[in-house]
């Protein structure tokens, strides 16, 4: 098997100083916004006691989904053996702990009291997902950053398999921990149902990916280095299946409900009468984030890489657009305690709920997304995480 | 933090057990020379230094049927015993805590209206503690399911699992209407207690309660569903009653007459 040369990449160019700085401005944004919604309390934002988990859950929850899928590329090369990964395993390492790190950031920056972190890692009670989450979330941390060594170090190259089949089955149990965080819920119609964990387990396999590509992509592109077509075809054909197995999730999950009359008025809400929740569901997920991805990956465009990248786009915009309806969706439906009954309140009973984020939560979310940069763009500068050529001649040579 | 913990776990008893802890401590209270004491200590309210006991479950009846239209007596004076705003006088109505509120339900064939206040259910099996990553959320012994407001960590995942919305967060800092019985704090999660620091005085009853009978309409009863001879078991025994989504099996301290 041929070796592969690692390299940091230069960046002391203006172009690498300007993203940085922009990522960076966006970080510094994100920290003013968290300011103000720990000075003036959740009354800044757009939530209340009916939408009580806003625009930043939808972050935090996309970006915690998409870590632990964007270690997929390192797991295929480390757990299934396939040679052709190896050169992509590091930055798919990376990219999993700077994701996870952006999410963890929005999630507990959103808190009430934020500023009682410590509370949340000496008090637990075992038979709340949130605790449990909390165990996965460090364990990741843990089990990634070993991997990560495993991979960099010669000298502990041999324990390279064991770390990433450990880190495998970990971000499977958390990604089923993240899905189950809403699995578990009675209250709602919508969550409440084994089928959230698996879903979400699929869900991050085709989000973490797109967001690999386009990462791996642009750092080729900008740092001139050489990024053949085997490496774009074959994960792209990959991220085909996992789109693919969304849409099939999705599918499935509301045709079962449809089955149900009980649940006939909350689908009814989501695909028909929801407003921005069936306009999102359908325009955004189902169209923009599966549809059409899968048409310009299957089609003749999918050979052209700027239209692979615009599909990684796509379902990116997607998942967000998924995670909006899965989290917010299912809170702006009224809670159904008198089946069969108009009912009225001062508590807004009975009523579907409104919703808009406010400045702060959105900068709060885009934080997120900018920190999980922003650490990749660093890393990738520090640390020789970059193979110096994927033309297809390397890659050839690596699978023989 | 492990004396509540210990006590919730007490709590989670089976309906036989807790039968037999009944009849056993009725049974000792009998054979007490002095019963006359245990019933002074119980209307005294019990000393600090004893805990909540899951001999005594408090609960609530409310009879829908005797339930005024427009009366909203039993939030006014929740709201005034515990110190939260009224929603008509706070300036972000949206966002406002309410403990407690009055439902207006109306049969959409037959257009019958039925008035009911919700608040907390203090279920034995709540979801809101289930759900509570550091176990803020917590019930106590005698089935109060209460907030523990300094390891409240403002997460709402409790609100996320409540069925029936009763949780509220204060979404802004507090106004100088606090009771010092009863801590209240930004970014926190509150919700009925039943007036825990009444039930602890040794009043026996809510502030709901309370005013619902003043005002003539005495639609809600409260008591110790424990014992036979309590008010509430009377009336429980009397009349058909029903939880509230009874489908989700919570066991819940609030029956409902004439829903």
């Amino acid at each position: 098997m041929a070796s592969i040369t690692f390299r940091e990449v230069e960046g002391s160019s203006p172009k690498f100083w300007m993203l940085f700085g922009a990522l960076g401005l966006f970080v510094l944004f994100g920290a003013l916004a968290w300011n103000t919604m720990h000075h003036y309390g959740h009354v800044v934002t757009g939530m209340d006691n009916q939408i009580v988990w806003g625009l930043p859950h939808v972050f935090a929850v996309f970006l915690i989904v998409a870590a632990s899928g964007a270690l997929n590329v390192a797991s295929i090369a480390s757990v299934f053996n396939k040679p052709m990964y190896k050169p992509l395993a590091p930055l798919s390492a990376i990219l999993a702990l700077a994701l996870m790190l952006g999410g963890l950031l929005v999630l507990v920056l959103d808190l009430g009291r934020s500023d009682r972190l410590i509370v949340a890692m000496t008090h637990f009670n075992f038979k709340s997902m949130f605790t449990w989450n909390v165990f996965l979330y460090s364990g990741f941390f843990v089990l990634v950053g070993v991997y990560l060594w495993t991979m960099m170090d010669r000298t502990v190259k041999t324990y390279s398999k064991a770390a990433g089949t450990a880190a495998f089955i970990w971000r499977l149990t958390l990604t089923t921990g993240t899905g189950s965080l809403f699995g578990f819920l009675i209250a709602r119609e919508l969550y409440g149902t084994a089928m959230l964990a698996p879903m979400f387990i699929i869900m991050s396999f085709a989000y973490g990916l797109a967001i690999y590509l386009m990462v791996l992509a642009a750092s080729y592109a900008w740092t001139g280095r050489t990024l053949g077509d085997a490496v774009m075809m074959r994960l792209k054909t990959l991220l085909v299946v996992f789109v693919a197995a969304v849409l099939y999730f999705v599918v499935v999950q509301h045709l079962t409900n449809l089955y149900f009359a009980k649940y006939h008025a909350v689908e009814a809400f989501i695909l028909r009468d929801g407003g921005i929740f069936t306009v999102l569901f359908w325009v955004g997920h189902i169209a923009l984030g599966c549809v059409a991805p899968l048409v310009i990956l299957l089609s003749r465009l999918g050979k052209q890489r700027t239209w692979i990248m615009i599909a990684c786009a796509l379902v990116i915009i997607g998942g967000l657009a998924q995670m909006y309806v899965t989290i917010i969706g299912a809170q702006a439906f009224p809670l159904d305690m008198f089946p069969g009954m108009n009912v009225k309140s001062s508590f807004f009973d009975g009523e579907v709920h409104s919703y808009t984020p406010s400045v702060p939560e959105i900068f709060l979310g885009l934080g997120g997304v900018a920190i999980a940069l922003l650490v990749t763009t660093f890393a990738v500068k520090v640390l020789r995480l970059l193979p110096v050529t994927l033309d297809d001649e390397t890659v050839a040579k690596l699978e023989h | 933090m492990s004396e509540m913990k210990q006590d919730s776990e007490n709590a989670a008893v089976s309906p036989e057990r807790r039968r037999f802890i009944s009849a056993a401590t009725a049974t000792a209270a009998g054979l007490t020379i002095a019963p006359g004491v245990m019933l002074y200590e119980v209307a005294h309210g019990r000393p600090e230094e004893q805990a909540a006991s899951s001999a005594v479950r408090w609960g609530m009846m409310v009879d829908a049927t005797k339930c005024a239209t427009g009366c909203d007596d039993c939030v006014t004076a929740c709201s005034t015993e515990n110190g939260w705003t009224p929603v008509a006088e706070s300036k972000h109505p949206k966002q406002a805590p309410q403990w407690i509120r009055k439902l207006v339900l109306q049969d959409p064939l037959t257009q019958m209206e039925t008035n009911l206040p919700m608040l907390c259910q203090h279920c034995a099996e709540p979801p809101c503690v289930d759900v509570c990553p550091t176990g803020a959320s917590f019930k106590r012994a005698d089935g109060l399911v209460l907030v523990n407001r300094h390891t409240c960590i403002g997460c709402r995942y409790c609100m996320m699992a409540c069925p029936y919305k009763a949780r509220s967060l204060v979404h802004e800092s507090l106004n100088d209407t606090q009771k010092p019985d009863v801590p209240r704090g930004i970014g926190t999660v509150e919700s009925c207690t039943f007036c825990v620091q009444k039930i602890d005085r040794g009043d026996g009853t809510t502030a709901c309660v309370e005013a619902c009978t003043a005002s003539g309409h005495n639609a809600l009863v409260f008591g110790d569903m424990n014992d036979p001879e309590s008010e509430i078991s009377k009336k429980l025994r009397e009349l058909p009653t029903k939880q509230v989504r009874a489908d989700l099996n919570l066991n819940l301290g609030v029956r409902y007459h004439g829903i």
